[in-house]
């Protein structure tokens, strides 16, 4: 069993707290984590992404190899297609439909969108607005991987804990916030036919 | 137990371990996080571990020399650039030898993603004639700084410990060792090897050259370098640092079909390749980076057809390796990836939202028209993003002060209107030598210090120019008349121009120091800066 993900969106969107959440769920369970980030230059509004793989058996590479991702999770919909190189042919999609543009030739969004759902196997969601309607917008990134808990092989145990333990120095209200999120992404992807299988 | 860390925090972690005294460094992308996670360990604290950044990689290592002379462990860290600017000390340790375990952890960036050219360490680890380390994985590099310690003190000599980005970058789980105490004082037997007068130097060098023979032995024997030999003959792997990962990543189902060597220490273990060669009809050496090994076994044998890697063509010269480049040199059958789809357009870094950088560069632009596009010199740090569009104010980056020098040399030419711009701590960094040329000269050029109080692009560490520029350019001699400060903010800009504008006309030297703090900059840093400049006053 190995699982490869790729985190996408611009730096200071806060994929590595989705990163965080996969990392310490995946060492609690014991099993091989590797987890590649990007720091320097391209935090600065710049294109970002990790790669995070897990598997049972020792993993070598700190890259995912080209087309060998089993799952990409973004942010924002343009970044999302930025590494359509890495997908499978068996590959899943998932993204927040929220374009963030700070360039000036930011594509149109619904070509974006028309874009993905040339993959069988996507999910664009609301997560942003989800997290609003919830307390805070900053929590769309647990959406997303509420959504993706339904195909990523960790249990929601160890992937609950682990936001526990990375939010414990914080405020109660933000623990139930973000698991909130997870749970709300979560039901969306279970109503979603693809994502409706229980693993 | 296993605990999460990045490479960086492994090699940090190993060396708080090793029994390390303290670090020594200039924050650089990808070498920061060794750093930071020492200076945020508890247990560092405890220890009394030395960890404040340093001026420039040059004062951080001598200072590590410093305290390896008094006989405890030092280590020094570094982006690869930044050996360089500490070259003239590393070359002069090895001759000197250290005394308390020294080791300078380099970390390159291949493929550039936060640095301005693809230098290989190993090149300087060779030059200076000392043994280099070249992990390949977070548990590696956790371990290795055991033994780099350990490895220091046998030899006398510092230990070059080679990271690259994606190494520095990426997490793994990693298993502790029980830790060693730190060494206590004791100063060097004879303290003559160094002070490098010629007769000492001498005899010094000779001893280095000497040690040769005996870092080799050291690499034929060390687990770090692993032979295996199969029954297949058709290919030998070298697989260094962390190309040895991708190649695992090819073969390891099939690993006990090839013959392989895993390369983690230098010198290079030459008997070990030679029965490499001669068991294998080709060989194919995977390193990042230059092409080093594949030069040296050159010179090894003499049917240079059989060796393949980059210099044969069969890996890209540029750029990081990756599994896939990797498994294309190995011939191995690869499904045409898919290309990424066209609507995708590029998003390069930018200034942040509400950064003073852009309104120093928006003050600068609205006299481009006057004095010309091209006579504005650039520098390292975030404001470097001013090259790019829509604000195309700097023109140039080469190295950490070259902004200051370089409109000097412009202007000595007779270029007109040069001006400088450099961040706060870039100008401590390797700046302030500059301004004095140009002080001593009165070259006709304007000096911005973009002073936003932190070294910003590596993630906000604290700046030592904080509340020292002013006096620090009094200091060197700038003129008080034309030694200026301007608030960059939009609602100050007419008010910017004119005091630029009056400065270019000025035909001597001006500096402006251009205050405003970053603003990533928490409320906690701020008001710490604050109170730091409350004291110096």
């Amino acid at each position: 069993m190995k699982t490869n993900i790729i985190l996408s969106g611009v730096g200071g969107q806060g994929i590595l707290t989705i990163a965080a959440v996969l990392d310490t769920a995946a060492l609690s369970e014991n099993i091989y984590i590797k987890q590649s980030e990007v720091h320097g230059m391209s935090q600065r509004g710049g294109a970002v992404q990790s790669h995070v793989r897990i598997s049972d058996k020792e993993i070598y590479s700190d890259l995912i190899p080209e087309g060998k991702a089993d799952l990409i999770i973004s942010v924002e919909p343009m970044e999302l297609l930025r590494y359509i190189p890495f997908l499978n042919k068996n590959g899943w999609l998932i993204t927040d439909s929220n374009p963030f543009i700070n360039t000036t030739n930011y594509p149109d969004k619904e070509a974006l969108y028309e874009q993905i759902r040339k993959y069988p196997l996507h999910l664009i969601i609301d997560a942003t607005e989800i997290a609003k309607n919830i307390g805070n917008s900053k929590v769309a990134n647990m959406v997303l991987l509420g959504a993706a808990s339904t195909i990523i092989p960790l249990s929601e145990e160890s992937l609950l804990n682990a936001i526990k333990t990375l939010f414990q120095h914080k405020s109660e209200k933000i623990i139930t916030l973000n698991l909130q999120a997870f749970f709300e992404g979560k039901k969306i992807a279970k109503a979603h036919s693809h994502f409706a299988i229980d693993k | 137990m296993k605990h999460l860390l990045l490479g960086n925090e492994a090699i940090a972690q190993g060396a708080i371990d090793a029994g390390l005294s303290g670090v020594y460094a200039y924050p650089g992308t990808p070498s920061t996080e060794i750093t930071e996670y020492i200076q945020t360990s508890k247990l560092a604290q405890e220890l009394n571990i030395h960890s404040t950044w340093s001026v420039n990689e040059k004062t951080a290592m001598e200072a590590a020399l410093g305290m390896s002379y008094t006989g405890k462990r030092s280590m020094v860290v570094m982006k690869h650039v930044g050996l360089n600017v500490a070259s003239d000390v590393f070359m002069n340790m090895s001759v000197s030898g250290i005394n308390g375990g020294l080791v300078v952890v380099v970390a390159d960036d291949p493929s550039m993603h936060s640095s301005q050219n693809e230098q290989d360490s190993r090149f300087y680890g060779k030059f200076a004639m000392v043994p280099i380390l070249e992990p390949t994985n977070q548990q590696e590099a956790y371990d290795m700084m055991h033994h780099a310690f350990d490895f220091s003190e046998d030899t006398m000599l510092p230990v070059l410990l080679r990271m690259v980005t994606r190494l520095s970058h990426s997490r793994s789980g990693v298993e502790f060792k029980s830790r060693r105490t730190q060494n206590s004082i004791h100063l060097p037997e004879d303290t003559s090897r160094f002070a490098l007068l010629p007769m000492n130097a001498k005899k010094q060098f000779e001893k280095l050259v000497e040690k040769k023979s005996l870092l080799m032995e050291y690499s034929e024997h060390s687990s770090l370098n692993e032979l295996k030999l199969s029954e297949d003959k058709d290919i030998g792997i070298i697989a260094c640092g962390i190309a040895y990962n991708y190649v695992m990543e090819n073969i390891s189902e099939d690993a006990s079909f090839y013959s392989t060597l895993k390369i983690s220490q230098y010198p290079l273990p030459k008997e070990k390749i030679k029965k490499l060669y001669k068991h294998c009809h080709k060989i194919l050496i995977m390193e990042e980076g230059y092409p080093v090994v594949e030069e040296l076994l050159h010179n090894y044998f003499d049917d240079n057809d059989k060796i393949k890697g980059k210099l044969s063509g069969d890996l890209p010269l540029t750029g990081e390796l990756n599994p896939t480049i990797v498994a294309n040199a190995l011939g191995i059958f690869q499904n045409a990836a898919k290309s990424i789809p066209e609507i995708v357009s590029n998003r390069p870094p930018q200034l942040c939202e509400g950064c003073g950088h852009t309104d120093l560069f928006n003050t600068i632009n609205a006299l481009i028209p006057e004095i010309g596009n091209k006579n504005v010199f650039g520098d390292i740090g975030c404001y470097a993003l001013g090259t790019l569009p829509p604000l195309n104010t700097i023109n140039t980056l080469i190295d950490m002060g070259a902004s200051i020098t370089m409109a000097k040399g412009a202007a000595d030419a007779g270029l007109e209107n040069a001006i400088a711009v450099i961040g706060d701590s870039t100008f401590t960094h390797s700046g302030m030598t500059g301004l004095l040329d140009a002080v001593y000269e009165n070259s006709p050029i304007t000096i911005i210090i973009s002073d936003n109080s932190a070294i910003a692009m590596t993630g906000a560490q604290e700046s030592s120019a904080v509340g020292r520029l002013h006096n620090i350019c009094l200091g060197i001699g700038v003129h008080p008349d034309h030694l200026k400060t301007m608030i960059p903010l939009r609602k100050n800009h007419d008010q910017n121009v004119e005091l630029l504008r009056n400065e270019l006309s000025h035909k001597g030297l001006s500096v402006i120091i251009s205050e405003r703090p970053c603003v990533r900059l928490s409320r906690d840093q701020k008001e710490d800066i604050k109170s730091k400049i409350a004291a110096l006053s």
